[in-house]
């Protein structure tokens, strides 16, 4: 899975005249199914543990298959979030505070590694390393491929504090170092805590990745049973004890995020911060800042143009390729405009009207898009076979999933896009004789446009490279660019899946570039 | 002239539970001004809310022209009602042109048509045709505000409505805006409701002024007599700077700690209320004790007028008098504060 956008949403600031919006029946209806259906993967994994008994649950829940994978899970987590953000935020205060040489070039190089999907980056360095296996393994490749989730956030979160406050800190006697530690990294708490999470639930829900190095983790041992057991009480049980570990993650970041609330950060254009000095410094910095790159971009870029030079123009299956990448862009793209489609309603609930169903909304999505893929698939495929068997294996559900699983995506931009249209604006319209359709077409749709083009975009790219729901629901005969360069990875012929994976990192290339400027606007705001 | 062009009857409405509009009529006549002045959150804006049709009222009816287009039961959608709205900070497409914005509400007309249009409208608000072309961030504050409101006028409305027109302009671009807008207004014969928490802008441009507190207005009447006879000390204070004194009333003059003042109130114990333009302090001579004869505590120099603090003889609170900083007396200075016009007394 790449990247959930981890650009901090601009807030809406609640208003009476929003607040009084009343959605109309249509909307109310739509929001309603949605959040209803994103009740299906947490209800699947309630109606899987009553219906074995608690005494059969409890026997497959404790036993040492478990304990391992628990044990694998929670170090792997435990281990990579505090590196990802040791790394992301050296880097960020590097590039954003200090005078770095090359700044505007290491910045977007940093953000880079989003565009290589996570069982790609794992792809190379097996390609390199052949003997990687196991924790270690886990550990390096999800950092190298997850630290930009804490670098975007915590570098927009720099570029926006006020110098004047830093610049107080060192008038009162502070050092750099303690300038840092009793100014700064305070203020980056909630973009570190809300870039942890992040991490910590793509860790979770990571798949390929970890079975290219064969390490187990509860999503790859879910997959396994699946494949072994179709619809059995063991994988639901898992299930079960990952959705588990997924609620502890959400509750631990809301815990420690406290009631703090985004600071409103002072109107008028903030100073540009003076840089720190790095001084004799410089050389170590730069050299980290190379290490990272070479690592996590270095070696997946290195690796798949030597098996590309390897495996020759062999390899280039064009009408393989193309049928694949057809696939693909069709599958990706349905999807990418049914979830936009259906973002508008839900954000329009979220952010013009309060209540019930708002309020209803927010909670579903929060969680919702933090379970992972896997437990969705399941729950469809489980929902699917028993009740609408038809439906098993067809376009419509694995579209479905898609929806359910990346609507949060297309919900923040098209969210913060609304958020941006002012009612003042809408009503304006309405005076000046336009009915609430023709104000909607000319007006709000008009002005939202963009942020719904960059979440369709966000949804689409992370549909293509979406690998656990796809091979779980596709229906036979779907060749998609992920699966092809699964299934030949899975054969170990790395050559051979080589054409795939380059077009999955250059489908994903424009989407980065819209992330990494979203998060430099958000510092312009 | 008599028939009123808005006719507002028992409006009220609440917003969870807390009343924002408690039963209020208003009359506006046909061609004229009405400003609704109250301090932020009295419930103007809402009022406002209600009549453009983005609320709906709770009681009460709303009438203009003759047709009833809100009540609690049925209320006119806001593109049905043929009334203009300028927000306050003008509410301008940031996506379309100066020209495409005022082109917005006009329907069913040709090209050409709309672009002459669109230049009339341009000219009539004081702004050069060439700003057609123009993007809404290109333009200042006040034009922005001007903009809009030719948006509004493009439509003909029978009732403009104004959300705090100026408030988001500065001082002197307040000024100028204000007089262009109530000059226009009043040539093109547009019966408008401005609202607004500036009573200096309400008094100064309407035909009359209606003021609010609490979801209900506390008196409505021409500017000139909410200013000089307030019904009560609220609307007295809103409304400018005061001066209150107990004083008694006998035979239409009230006696108080600087002297009689003519007032027209019955006989007995109240509360006198002057304007500060009302009073000024004269500098008396020296010598002896002299009813109504007070001391000068304090002199700020402010430029173009001084403020004098003034303690006058007897139990009461110093008196603060502003007057032209020509000769003002020095501290220490005994003065006898004379009084122009009537006073109003509340009981």
């Amino acid at each position: 899975m790449t990247a959930a956008p981890p650009v901090p949403a601009p807030i809406a600031e609640a208003s009476r005249s929003e607040a009084t919006a009343r959605p109309g029946p249509l909307v109310s209806v739509t929001v309603a199914i949605l959040v209803a259906a994103t009740c299906i993967p947490l209800g699947y994994v309630v109606w899987g543990t009553v219906s074995v008994g608690w005494t059969r649950a409890y026997e497959l829940v404790v036993r040492p298959r478990v304990g391992e994978l628990l044990f694998n899970t929670v170090a792997l987590v435990f281990i990579t979030v505090p590196l990802c953000v040791l790394i992301g935020v050296t880097l960020a205060w590097l590039t954003e505070r200090t005078d770095l040489p090359g700044r505007g070039l290491w910045r977007p190089l940093f953000v880079a590694p989003l565009a290589v999907p996570a069982f790609v980056n794992s792809y190379a360095w097996v390609g390199v390393v052949p003997s990687i296996h196991g924790l270690w393994a886990g550990v390096l490749i999800t950092t190298l491929s997850y630290f930009p989730f804490m670098y975007l956030p915590v570098a927009a979160t720099l570029r926006r504090l006020d110098p004047a406050v830093e610049e107080s800190a060192r008038a009162l006697g502070s050092d750099s170092a303690g300038v840092f530690f009793r100014v700064v990294f305070p203020q980056l708490r909630l973009a570190i805590l809300g870039g942890s999470l992040l991490v910590g639930l793509h860790l979770l829900s990571e798949f390929g990745a970890f079975a290219m190095i064969r390490f187990d983790t509860f999503t790859v041992a879910i997959f396994q049973q699946f494949q072994v057991t179709f619809d059995g009480a063991a994988g639901s049980m898992l299930a079960g004890v990952l959705v588990v570990l997924c609620l502890v993650l959400l509750i631990v970041e809301a815990a420690a995020r406290g009631k703090v609330r985004y600071a409103r950060i002072g109107s008028g254009a903030p100073r540009a911060a003076t840089p720190n000095l790095l001084g004799y410094n410089t050389i170590p910095a730069v050299l980290l800042a190379i290490a990272i790159v070479v690592l996590s971009l270095g070696v997946p870029i290195w690796t798949l143009l030597r098996w590309l030079w390897i495996g020759g123009a062999e390899v280039w299956d064009f009408a393989e390729l193309g049928n694949s990448l057809a696939q693909t862009i069709g599958l990706a793209g349905t999807a990418a405009i049914i979830t936009v489609v259906l973002a508008f309603p839900v954000a329009w609930v979220a952010v013009r009207s309060s209540g019930l169903l708002a309020r209803a909304v927010e909670g579903a999505n929060y969680v919702t898009s933090s379970l992972p893929g896997i437990v969705t698939a399941l729950a469809l495929v489980t929902v699917a076979i028993h009740f609408v068997r038809p439906l098993y294996q067809s376009v419509p559900l694995i579209v479905f999933a898609y929806v359910l699983l990346f609507m949060p995506r297309a919900l923040v931009n098209v969210r913060a896009g609304l958020a941006q249209v002012p009612p003042s604006l809408e009503e304006a319209s309405r005076s000046l004789g336009a009915s609430p359709a023709s104000t909607f077409l000319r007006v709000t749709l008009r002005l939202t446009a963009p942020a719904a083009a960059a979440g369709a975009a966000l949804v689409f790219v992370a549909v293509a490279t979406e690998l656990t729901a796809t091979l779980l629901l596709a229906p036979t005969g779907t060749r998609t660019l992920s699966m092809m360069f699964w299934s030949w990875s899975s054969e170990l012929d790395y050559a051979a899946a080589a054409p795939y994976a380059m077009v999955l990192v250059l489908l994903a290339i424009p989407v980065t570039v819209l992330l990494f400027r979203q998060s430099m606007k958000v510092a312009a705001l | 002239m008599t028939e009123a062009m808005v006719d507002i009857r028992g409006l009220a409405k609440s917003f969870n539970g807390h009343v924002v509009l408690d039963h209020i009529d208003l009359q506006v006549e046909k061609g004229t001004t009405t400003a609704v002045v109250g301090a932020s959150g009295c419930g103007k804006t809402t009022l406002l809310r209600l009549i453009a049709g983005f609320e709906t009222p709770d009681e009460g009816t709303i009438t203009i022209d003759g047709r009833q287009i809100a009540s609690a039961e049925r209320a006119v959608a806001p593109h049905r009602r043929s009334v203009g709205y300028v927000a306050q900070d003008g509410a301008l497409f940031p996506h379309l042109t100066v020209g495409q914005n005022i082109a917005y509400g006009i329907r069913g007309e040709g090209r050409d048509k709309v672009r002459n249009r669109v230049s009339e409208l341009l000219e009539t608000v004081s702004l050069d045709p060439s700003f057609a072309d123009r993007r809404p961030h290109q333009l200042s504050g006040g034009q922005q505000q001007r903009v809009a409101l030719a948006r509004a006028l493009a439509r003909q409305p029978v009732l403009m409505l104004l959300d705090e027109p100026f408030s988001a302009l500065d001082t002197g671009l307040r000024a100028s805006t204000r007089k262009v807008v109530a000059g226009l207004l009043a040539d093109a014969g547009i019966t408008s409701l401005l609202v607004t928490h500036d009573q200096e802008e309400a008094l100064s441009i309407a035909d009359q002024v209606a003021v609010m507190r609490e979801g209900r207005f506390t008196q409505v009447g021409a500017p000139q007599s909410v200013y000089r006879q307030p019904g009560d000390r609220f609307t007295a204070e809103f409304l400018g700077d005061s001066i209150t004194l107990p004083c008694v009333v006998a035979s239409g003059v009230a006696e108080c700690a600087i002297g009689r003042v003519s007032v027209r109130a019955d006989d007995g114990p109240g509360t006198l209320l002057l304007r500060p333009e009302q009073l000024v302090a004269k500098v008396v001579s020296d010598s002896g004790e002299l009813d109504g004869v007070g001391k000068v505590l304090a002199v700020e120099f402010l430029g173009h007028d001084v403020l004098l603090t003034i303690d006058p003889a007897g139990d009461v609170e110093p008196i603060i008098v502003r007057q032209n900083s020509l000769e003002p007396p020095s501290i220490d200075a005994k003065v006898r504060i004379e009084v122009v016009g009537n006073g109003v007394v509340f009981t």
